[in-house]
This record gives C-alpha cells, sequence and structure tokens, in this order.
C-alpha cells in the first residue's frame, strides 16, 4: 500500500487575520502555522493504514522553505518521508498540477488530503487532481477501510450520510470523525529529523485564478443584554430590529 | 453563449440555495448580454417545480431524468454537465456551493480548463477583466480574485444573494447526456438521510445548543423553539463528539459552516472553533448561564441566564408570532 498525504500549512486556528502591502499579503507577524485541521485527520488515518497493511506514507505540502517545519512535524506524528515542493501556493489549479505530477510518478493507492485548507476553504484540490489522474476523488469522506483492493467509505451529505464503495486507486478529501488527531511522541520527534525530506522544483507553473486583494468584514456591534426576565422581549426585536423573523 | 446554472434537489425540493444560484446566475447573464439555462439532474422533481425555476430567473430548464442520477455520483455528475456546458455553448458555470458541487467543480475546472471561484460573496466586477469577491479564512476576510480563463465556473456562498420570485414558468427541455458504467465505478451501497426535516446548511434560522444543556435528554428546549420558529437545529462539537446530537448537526471549524439569518446559541461558550462555522450568520443569539462567555463578544443580541427557564419562554412568544 502506497498513500501519499497532502497537507497545508495554514495560520492556527486563533489567528488574528490582517494584511499588509496594500491589502495584497497576508501579515505573518507573530502567526503560529500548523498542518491544515482536516489534513491533520487525512495523516492520521494515512498513519492507521499504513499500520495496519504495511506499505508507506509520503507527505507532501506545496510551499516554500518556511512550511518545513509542518512537514518534519507530520513525519514526526509517523509519515516515512516528505516532499516539499519548492512554489508558493497560489491557486488550487496550481497545487493541484503539482501533487499529479508527483503522484503520476509514484503510483499512489490513496492519496489522502483535508475536505478543504482552513485558509482559502476552496475545497477543490482532491477533485482537481482526481481529474487530473483520471480516477475517482471523493469529498467529504468521515469513515474509511480499505479491503483488499476496495475501499469502504462513510461520505458526509446534507443531512444525513452516504456508504460508497470504489476501487483504488482512489483521491479522498477527508474530514472528522475518520481518526483522532495524533500528537507526535519525543521518539516519533527524534526519528522524524532524520526521515527523508525531498525538496523538488514546480513543474507547469499554471494559475487559472488571478488573487487580487484581501479585506476585512466590517466590524461587529456591540452585543444588545436582554434581561432573563424579560426574554421574550427579544422576539419581538428579532422581529421589528434586527428584522430576521 | 448563455450561462448554466446547476441545480440540486433535495426531499423532492430545489435547494434553496439552488434558487439563489438561479437569481444570481440571471444576474451574470443580464450583465453578460445572454440568459441563464438551469439544469436539473435526477427524477426526483416534479414537471411544474422544474418550470417554476423561470420565476427565479431561468430562461430555460434543462432536464436529464435519469434515475440513476438521483444520488449525486460525483464522477456522472461531473459528465453530465460537461456535456451540457459544451453543448449550449456555455462560458460560466454557476452552482451553490455544497458538499457535492464543490466535489464536482474541481473536476469540471480540470476538464472545462475553467477558472474556479467558489465562496463567493457578491456579483462578479467585469469592469476591465472579470473580477468576483470570495469569503475567505473560514469567515474572517474577504479576498477578490481575478478569473481570466474563458471558461469559468463561480461556486456561490449561501445567502449571498436573495432570488426574487417574479418572473414566469420557462419551458423544460429534456437533456440527454451520454454516461458509461465507468461513470458510475463508484458505488453508492447505503444511504442514511433524514427526511421531512429542515437542512442545517439550507435553513435560514438555526437553534444550537452546547455542553450547557447538559445532556441530551435535556435538547426538547431547544428542539421546541427551533420548530416554533422554523429552525434547523445545530450543535457543538464536544456535543457531537459525545454523540448527544448527530454528527451532522456539528457547526463550526471541522464540521458545518452556516450562514442563516439567525444563529441561536445556546449554552455554547463560542470556542474559536465554533465561531468559525457561524461567523457569517447575519444574527446571532448568545444565551448562556455566563456573563464571560466569549461568544457575547460575537454576538447582537445577549441573555444571561438558565436556558431551562428561558427557552421556553422565547418558544412561547414565537409561537404568537405566527
Amino acid at each position: 500500500m502506497k498513500i501519499l498525504v497532502c497537507i497545508t500549512h495554514v495560520p492556527d486556528t486563533t489567528s488574528k487575520i490582517n494584511f499588509v502591502e496594500g491589502n495584497s499579503k497576508l501579515d505573518t507577524t507573530n502567526m503560529q502555522f500548523i498542518i491544515g485541521p482536516y489534513d491533520d485527520y487525512a495523516l492520521a488515518r494515512g498513519v492507521e493504514l499504513r499500520d495496519a497493511l504495511g506499505g508507506t506514507l509520503t507527505v507532501l505540502n506545496v510551499g516554500t522553505a518556511e512550511t518545513e517545519p509542518t512537514l518534519r512535524k507530520a513525519l514526526a506524528i509517523g509519515a516515512d518521508d516528505a516532499i516539499r515542493i519548492d512554489a508558493e501556493p497560489t491557486d488550487a489549479f496550481f497545487v493541484s498540477e503539482q501533487i499529479a505530477e508527483v503522484a503520476k510518478k509514484h503510483n499512489y493507492d490513496l492519496i489522502l488530503m483535508g475536505r478543504e485548507s482552513s485558509d482559502y476553504n476552496g475545497g477543490q484540490v482532491h477533485g482537481m487532481v482526481g481529474e487530473m489522474l483520471g480516477i475517482p476523488s471523493l469529498s467529504p469522506v468521515m469513515k474509511l477501510d480499505i479491503e483488499g483492493s476496495t475501499a469502504k467509505m462513510a461520505r458526509e451529505i446534507e443531512g444525513g450520510k452516504e456508504y460508497l464503495e470504489a476501487n483504488l486507486p482512489l483521491v479522498l478529501g477527508v474530514q472528522e470523525p475518520i481518526a483522532e488527531w495524533k500528537i507526535p511522541n519525543m521518539k516519533g520527534i527524534m526519528t522524524a529529523r532524520k526521515k527523508p525530506l525531498e525538496v523538488i522544483q514546480p513543474a507547469n507553473p499554471t494559475q487559472y485564478t488571478q488573487p487580487q486583494q484581501y479585506e476585512l468584514p466590517a466590524a461587529k456591534g456591540a452585543c444588545k443584554m436582554i434581561a432573563p426576565e424579560e426574554a421574550e422581549k427579544l422576539i419581538e426585536l428579532l422581529k421589528t430590529e434586527a428584522k430576521v423573523l | 453563449m448563455s450561462v448554466l446554472v446547476f441545480v440540486e434537489v433535495a426531499d423532492g425540493e430545489v435547494k434553496g440555495s439552488s434558487l439563489e444560484a438561479v437569481g444570481y446566475g440571471a444576474e451574470v447573464a443580464k450583465q453578460q448580454g445572454t440568459t441563464a439555462t438551469a439544469i436539473v439532474l435526477g427524477t426526483s422533481i416534479a414537471a411544474d417545480k422544474l418550470a417554476a425555476l423561470g420565476k427565479y430567473g431561468a430562461a430555460k430548464v434543462l432536464h436529464v431524468a435519469d434515475e440513476k442520477l438521483n444520488n449525486g455520483v460525483i464522477q456522472a455528475y461531473v459528465q453530465v454537465l460537461a456535456q451540457a456546458f459544451e453543448q449550449t455553448g456555455a462560458k460560466i458555470l454557476i452552482v451553490a456551493k455544497s458538499s457535492l458541487s464543490d466535489a464536482v467543480t474541481a473536476r469540471l475546472s480540470v476538464r472545462l480548463k475553467a477558472s474556479l471561484a467558489s465562496n463567493v460573496t457578491d456579483l462578479p466586477s467585469t469592469n476591465g477583466g472579470f473580477t468576483v469577491k470570495k469569503s475567505v479564512f473560514t469567515g474572517k476576510a474577504f479576498q477578490t480574485i481575478s478569473l481570466a480563463n474563458e471558461n469559468k465556473i463561480i461556486a456561490l456562498k449561501k445567502s449571498a444573494f436573495s432570488p426574487v420570485d417574479s418572473g414566469s414558468p420557462a419551458p423544460v427541455e429534456t437533456f440527454s447526456a451520454s454516461l458509461s458504467d465507468a461513470d458510475f465505478g463508484v458505488k453508492i451501497t447505503k444511504t442514511d438521510k433524514i427526511t421531512g426535516e429542515l437542512l442545517l446548511t439550507e435553513a435560514d434560522l438555526v437553534v444550537s445548543g452546547g455542553r450547557g444543556l447538559k445532556g441530551p435528554e435535556n435538547w426538547g428546549v431547544i428542539l421546541d423553539l427551533a420548530k416554533a420558529l422554523n429552525a434547523a437545529t445545530g450543535c457543538s462539537k464536544p456535543v457531537s463528539d459525545l454523540d448527544w446530537r448527530p454528527h451532522h448537526e456539528h457547526v463550526g471549524q471541522t464540521g458545518v459552516k452556516v450562514a442563516p439569518n439567525l444563529y441561536v446559541a445556546v449554552g455554547i461558550s463560542g470556542a474559536i472553533q465554533h465561531l468559525a462555522g457561524v461567523s457569517s450568520s447575519k444574527c446571532i443569539v448568545v444565551i448562556n448561564k455566563d456573563p464571560e462567555a466569549p461568544f457575547f463578544k460575537a454576538a447582537d443580541y445577549g441573555i444571561v441566564g438558565d436556558a431551562f427557564e428561558i427557552l421556553p419562554k422565547l418558544t412561547a412568544a414565537a409561537q404568537k408570532l405566527k
């Protein structure tokens, strides 16, 4: 079993978002970066499957040198080796093409990633990679078991779940509760330093979209407090003042 | 050249978010000096409901009446939509963002060489180019991007556009797509889906409960208020982790992201991961025993007190509105 897990390097969920250089660039001053929360689930399930079925797990990120600590963390969690494609991840099509190029050379049985990144929230890369490789893609997958060459999965749909079966190879965008996040232990952190991390140059730098500018949402007004003994007044305010009923 | 709008069906009805997409598609078509064509897949919807898409702005409705498409089979949907896009000579595809349309539009973007923008919140700007504004950083910011390819796909964020029911029914034409077995290579073995309930992602009003309710047996107060308001119900991550409520009700960073007109949070402290799922709501009400709960900072209205006393009062007041 050859598994590829693609991870994003994103601002910690608690980060305050601001922009610099005429609102054209994210202000990363003092910002903590983490493995994308959904990607962390993909990595955790990938490690479990590799441990149960044997084989290898490669972790991949499209990013500049500053994302290497994030890749090292993924190695500490249990990936066998890492690939960094040395480029700014400018849009989903560009990132997908880089992943597809690597995948064409390595014939992975399973390509896992989060359902979406928590920065640009596109949820597009798994589908694009699947189309580029000519293999099925599914998302958001919340349960995944492998039996022989068949994947048995549950996918979240609006108001419920859908159970699916498909032959490998597959590209999957995943979400909880597919696995529990794993925290690296000391042994993992020590061995991660020695695991291979290959840096490769991007191929075919094509973009389908061109980012221009950011803006922040309008500031929220103060919260209007209502005394609990007059709770029913809230319904009136929602109707006449907020006009949402 | 026309604008194609992919319309999703749930429980035999056109999804509200898809009506928004039809209305939005009609406006985009107007900008481009053309008309919007809606396309509906599967046989789970009645003919009059197809024609009614005309009232929201569709000039024509294409119906792919194949019962194999009643479930959202991603690969097959990609085939059908790619063929419809090419045969109608469309240059722009509009969809309402959903877990199905995310999966389908990503593949279509590659197949049609189309610039794809997701979570779009406004009409495109066509002054010297074609740019759209989209929500990024899980609701914490917006980004303007340019879609330079000739073909374009726009996935509209929920509640970003209010459709107006003003036109007249549209002609419905059958569209036959050529599909092969390979398009159905992924087998759906079973579907567990609630029926007859409001879908959380589609709801205009949402009432959510958190750990402050102390146990699943206490959910009656939430369900009663939701029923009185005709709202969908949601919950916080701990509540779904504890199996008090099903996972598809979990609202937050790693669960469902909602953008209703009204979000009522009861006994939810307001961890940043939860706020990430609700920050696009138009109006937020927070009810919590703890006056220091961080959620109050993100709220429009707040009540500090015991949910079990407050919610019945709200339910009674909401029932009187009807």
